[in-house]
């Protein structure tokens, strides 16, 4: 392997006596899409920040593309490309004025018009961004960021609070800037976006790397590759489930069961025998592979969402 | 697949990633345009730019209407001599006569600030003159009141004096005012103005989207600063042109050296704003640092009146004060005609300032 894009060894940061960072290691590999995963307030975004230069970590090291912040600052700013979560562009002016604006603090990059084709917002061009949808402006965002032509790019939390649709639009450009053999950082809480664009992913929790891997490595390590949901009347006793075929991991949650299952075909129906012996009745059920929402769960006990 | 090689290139140099070139703007026109823009498009801030100099240049134009003055009102505590009083004042035309039952009345009209002085005879042997010292005007009206009551007394003056009205240009107090509400408003758009317009942009992390970016951070600083070019032509235009055509005030030196001073004028408060914000987090910090920095100047730097009256040991500071290099600059190019020679003392001053405020403010601006 060629010698990874961005590297960074023990990083700590805490603010007060709350530890962000807590001895983060993680390399990203030239040409990788690399997601941290994580609840809000797990780090995420004290370690991107770290990694693009803006924070200043209390100790570790951190290299990107083979420099030092300290020393090359400038020369990373020119190569790299940052959207950062909840940053607001200037909202008097217009799309285009945004673009040509980002584009001339770079000595090269694309232009104006190349970014609005590359992000769909040639029809508004003259839009002032304060009349942007928020999908409209996260495209934007990503435009700018993208204004330099950069080799890496670093998008904290780019599609949180988007409607389906605007995030699949970005999904796909995020995709489309990959596909171009570029590198990108990105932070999200959400276990979709990261299985959709993500070669590795790091879950983080509480300032740590708690599992690293492909989402398939990270999903295959769980005993269960499905998960079986059901709610019952009455509601039943885990008692009931040992003796249920096929399952591992089980929990409940407002009333509802959660049984990690390594073959749905065994499982199921001997989960419904099981409840038609104890004379409980089905009320709800649902079957969904494994994701890895279940695997942050099963490393830590919580969901993802908990905030 | 190609990807990026991380060897060892000197930026500039082509890279893997052919960058498409592209005409490239520079920085500091983008961002001083960008900050141009975003002002004229904000409906309040332009308001404020015109309305300021307006509503200043109306009040003004209310209080210096051109009239005689207004006669002093004074009152008269009823009593023998009263309607005597009363009519020997009126007969003098400088006072205006108010009658009061007593002397309680009378008392409240002066505390009340309708009358400035309060005449009293209670016993025949010559009038009392309530009023307070401290006050000019209660001082003239005791001459006034006095000469006029004596003389319908029967006081003749040994040697008649004969009065020649002057009301020259350029010596009356408007001329005097003028320059100084045009540096105080330059003084205050300058500070307000590029004020919150950072802090808006550091809550919003506008700023650190731009840090995260090549950009130079001086070109910001100075591009704040720069912009401030084109809101003068507004704002020094208005009160300027209000002042000549409603007051006649003079402009007697060179309409070049006077466009200069407001603009190395505006740049300094520009750059004094950006200093004085260049760590607040929030628009109260700021404010509240802004009327700190402001007030005293209002009060030091000889708006409304001159800054001499202030005791000589405080003079070197109050002329190391931005406002009062301003306002000495501006009054010796309007009203003295004085050239470049004479007014490089303030714009040295204010040269400095706005140096020594970007400076400053570069090495301790607060991103994000």
């Amino acid at each position: 392997m060629s010698s990874p894009a961005i590297s960074c060894v023990g990083l700590k940061k805490h603010y007060g006596d709350v530890k962000a960072v807590d001895g983060l290691d993680l390399e990203v590999a030239p040409g990788e899409c690399f997601g941290l995963l994580g609840p809000n307030g797990a780090g995420k975004t004290t370690t991107i920040e770290i990694l693009e230069g803006l924070t200043i970590p209390d100790s570790g090291e951190v290299t990107v593309l083979g420099r030092r912040w300290g020393s090359h600052e400038r020369e990373l700013r020119e190569r790299l490309g940052v959207s950062l979560q909840e940053s607001r562009l200037t909202e008097k002016l217009t799309v285009y004025e945004t673009l040509e604006l980002f584009r001339s603090f770079y000595e090269r990059g694309r232009s104006p018009e190349q970014l609005m084709a590359d992000l769909s917002l040639e029809e508004k061009r003259d839009a002032r961004v304060g009349k942007l949808s928020g999908g409209q402006r996260q495209r934007l965002a990503v435009a700018c960021a993208l204004a330099g032509d950069p080799e890496i790019l670093f998008l904290d939390e780019p599609t949180t609070g988007l409607d389906p649709q605007s995030r699949l639009q970005l999904w796909e450009r995020i995709a489309a800037y990959k596909a171009a053999g570029r590198t990108v950082l990105l932070t999200t809480h959400y276990m979709e976006e990261a299985e959709r664009l993500c070669d590795r992913v790091a879950i983080v929790d509480h300032g740590r790397i708690i599992a690293l891997g492909t989402p398939e490595q990270l999903v295959a390590g769980l005993q269960a590759p499905h998960f079986v949901e059901f709610t019952t009347e009455p509601p039943i006793d885990e008692a009931l489930l040992t003796a249920v075929a096929g399952i591992g991991e089980r929990r409940r949650r407002d009333g509802r069961w959660f049984v990690g299952s390594s073959s749905l075909a065994d499982t199921v129906p001997s989960l419904l025998s099981a409840l038609d012996k104890a004379g409980a009745r089905l009320v709800t059920l649902s079957t969904h592979r494994s994701t890895l929402e279940d695997v942050f769960i099963s490393l830590t006990g919580r969901e993802l969402r908990d905030e | 697949m190609s990807r990026p090689e991380l060897d060892e290139r000197r930026p500039g140099e082509s890279r893997p990633h052919q960058r498409q070139p592209s005409e490239r703007k520079p920085p500091l026109y983008t961002l001083t345009r960008a900050r141009i823009l975003e002002f004229v498009r904000e409906p309040e801030a332009l308001f404020w730019v015109f309305a300021f100099p307006i509503i200043m240049a109306l009040v003004l134009g209310f209080a210096f209407r051109d009239r005689p003055p207004d006669p002093l009102a004074v009152g008269v505590v009823e009593g023998p001599a009263a309607s005597a009083i009363s009519q020997a004042l009126e007969k003098s035309g400088l006072v205006k006569p108010r009658m009061y039952p007593d002397r309680e009345a009378g008392l409240h009209g002066l505390r009340t600030g309708k009358i400035t002085l309060l005449v009293e005879e209670p016993d025949g042997t010559g009038p009392v003159y309530l009023f307070d010292t401290t006050r000019p005007d209660a001082r003239l009206a005791r001459l006034e009141v006095d000469a006029a009551i004596q003389r319908a007394r029967g006081r003749t003056d040994p040697s008649p004096a004969r009065v020649v009205l002057i009301q020259e240009k350029g010596s009356r107090y408007i001329d005097f005012l003028l320059p100084g509400i045009l540096g105080l408003n330059l003084m205050g758009t300058g500070i307000w103005g590029v004020g919150f317009s950072i802090v808006n942009a550091r809550l919003k992390k506008t700023l650190k989207l731009m840090v995260a970016t090549p950009m130079r951070k001086s070109d910001f600083l100075l591009a704040q600063m720069l912009s401030r070019f084109i809101f003068l032509v507004l704002e020094v235009g208005i009160i300027l042109a209000f002042g000549v055509w409603a007051f006649q005030v003079p402009i007697r030196g060179a309409l070049w050296l006077l466009g200069l001073t407001t603009v190395v004028g505006s740049v300094t408060f520009a750059g004094v704003g950006l200093l004085v914000v260049a760590r607040a987090r929030t628009l109260e910090a700021a404010s509240g640092l802004m009327n700190l920095v402001m007030v005293p100047m209002w009060l030091l730097s000889g708006v409304f009146f001159s800054s001499e009256r202030f005791p000589a040991a405080a003079q070197p500071f109050i002329k190391a004060l931005p406002l009062t290099a301003l306002n000495d600059a501006l009054r010796a190019v309007m009203l003295e005609g004085s050239g470049l020679a004479a007014i490089a003392g303030p714009l040295a001053v204010l040269a400095a300032w706005a140096l020594v405020s970007f400076a400053v403010a570069l090495r301790i601006f607060r991103w994000q």
